[in-house]
């Protein structure tokens, strides 16, 4: 289990250095078009910094208001506010804030810049459908995104996607009020600069790249959340059961979107999962690995 | 020039020494919270014993040895040495004495029906519970600092500064055994 988690902590920084050079790659691409790779890359990053940490910091809020989530009342919620605490003690985390949703679709997530400012949230159909050690081991998954401080990586994500999406948008615009000319300092016209053509295929496909990093980062950390919850409980059945009682239920997540949708537990968009000829095209873009995939993996710990 | 290089290298040495001892005292510290930790999930236990014992023996045909085990369980676990072997003995009687007592109260349906009596015994459950995980916490923090110890930077510095390896919580033989209850 151990083993599973510096793997995945690994590969992660992995995907992230992956994504800087990335950006680096599409700054130098940018650059040959408007003139200073350099100012480039750095603007495009700080704005899109600026934009990503500003919702990071707020992002608990945000993300409840958005999804239409209620403080969940002790009284009211005794069994979801025991196991939460119970969690908090094995793992040395303090209790983050808990929410509901009203929804029948059983689906849960996490939010919050770091562990004293989070929150879980749950829909009412995951409480009414799960028994106690699946719940268990949900909430011990969600615990799990807020101890990996996943919102932190996946707004670095985003910072990222963000960034290279301005460069390669600027330096295409740029390019076309210029008349498709490759400006640089000191050359004479547009001469056959054989890397202006690999630069501008760089450019338009950068944003699907990017999209395809921040995905995969995403499914990465999802898998870590997994063992993590199960080192938490000593408990792996609790959610292989939970994961499979979600596999079997079809019900789409209403309170979801395509903004929200990498932070439950489970993909909450419909459509997502078919077994069509572009399947494979579709699964690069997946926030959360098949739930076949992550049950098999649990099961062998 | 050679003087500078020596200044700076003594620099980054004791720098290392200042981050390295620093990190020992903070993993110690968890421990030890860890292990009081596990401490008030025990005294809340112990706790809620007393009213328990009131509520049962209203039923006057409640057997008196049962009650009696769980009292004199309860008294040597608070007065148990602070040693983790010795509070883990002492924790495993009265675990095996309350779970006598709740086996024993299947037969008296009045007694299961009292709201006291029920409310009590979930929390019980809730604390057992909460103490399983107190004591995994506490051992997680003892293998973070037992690791950091053996491990080769650090190790000089903990031998230096005194720092020791802490014993883990073993439940203790009586714990592997299946849990003896008789309806008799």
């Amino acid at each position: 289990m151990h083993d599973l988690i510096s793997a995945n902590k690994r590969r992660t920084a992995l995907l992230v250095v992956g994504f800087i050079v990335f950006l680096l790659l599409v700054g130098w691409a940018a650059g040959l078009y408007i003139g200073s790779p350099v100012w480039g890359t750095a603007v495009a990053l700080v704005f899109s910094g600026l934009v990503s940490f500003g919702s990071y910091w707020k992002s608990d809020a945000i993300a409840l208001r958005v999804s239409r989530a209620v403080p969940a009342d002790p009284a009211t919620y005794q069994r979801l506010h025991n196991l939460v605490e119970g969690l908090c003690i094995a793992s040395g985390l303090p209790k983050p804030a808990i929410y509901v949703i009203e929804d029948e679709a059983p689906n849960a997530f996490a939010t919050g810049r770091n562990p004293r400012h989070a929150a879980i949230a749950v829909t009412s159909g995951l409480l009414d459908q799960m028994n106690r050690v699946e719940l268990e081991g949900v909430l011990a998954h969600e615990l799990s995104h807020i101890r990996n401080y996943d919102i932190l990586i996946s707004t670095m994500a985003v910072t990222l996607v963000g960034a290279i999406a301005l460069l390669s948008d600027l330096a295409i615009r740029l390019m076309w009020w210029n008349g498709g000319r490759v400006r640089r300092s000191g050359d004479r016209s547009d001469s056959g600069n054989p890397l202006a053509i690999v630069g501008f295929i760089l450019l338009i496909l950068a944003p699907v790249i990017a999209a395809i990093l921040q995905a995969a980062v995403g499914r990465r950390r999802e898998t870590l959340a997994d063992v993590s919850a199960c080192q938490m409980t000593r408990y792996p059945p609790g959610l292989i059961s939970a994961l499979e009682k979600l596999k079997a239920d079809t019900t789409v997540t209403h309170a979801a979107s395509t903004a929200t949708a990498h932070m439950w537990i489970e993909q909450p968009l419909s459509g997502v999962g078919d077994a069509g000829r572009l399947s494979r095209l579709h699964s690069l873009f997946n926030t959360h690995p098949p739930l076949e995939e992550r049950i098999a993996l649990l099961r062998e710990i | 020039m050679t003087a500078w290089i020596v200044v700076a290298v003594m620099v980054v040495l004791l720098l290392a020494f200042v981050l390295l001892y620093n990190s020992l005292v903070r993993r110690r510290a968890q421990v030890d919270n860890a292990w009081s930790q596990i401490d008030v999930q025990l005294r809340r236990r112990l706790d809620l014993i007393p009213n328990l014992v009131e509520t049962v023996k209203g039923y006057a045909q409640f057997e008196r040895s049962t009650l009696d085990a769980v009292i004199t369980a309860r008294q040597s676990a608070l007065t148990a040495a602070p040693s983790p072997q010795a509070q883990a003995s002492a924790d495993n009687m009265v675990s095996g004495a309350l779970r006598q007592l709740f086996a024993l109260s299947e037969a008296y349906p009045d007694l299961k029906a009292n709201q006291n009596f029920l409310a009590l015994q979930e929390q019980l459950a809730e604390t057992e519970s909460r103490v399983a995980y107190a004591r995994q916490f506490y051992n997680d923090e003892v293998l973070r600092l037992n690791t950091a110890i053996q491990h080769f930077p650090t190790l000089i510095v903990a031998r230096l500064f005194g720092f020791t390896e802490r014993e883990y919580f073993e439940a203790g033989p009586e714990a592997q055994a299946p849990p003896k209850v008789s309806f008799s």
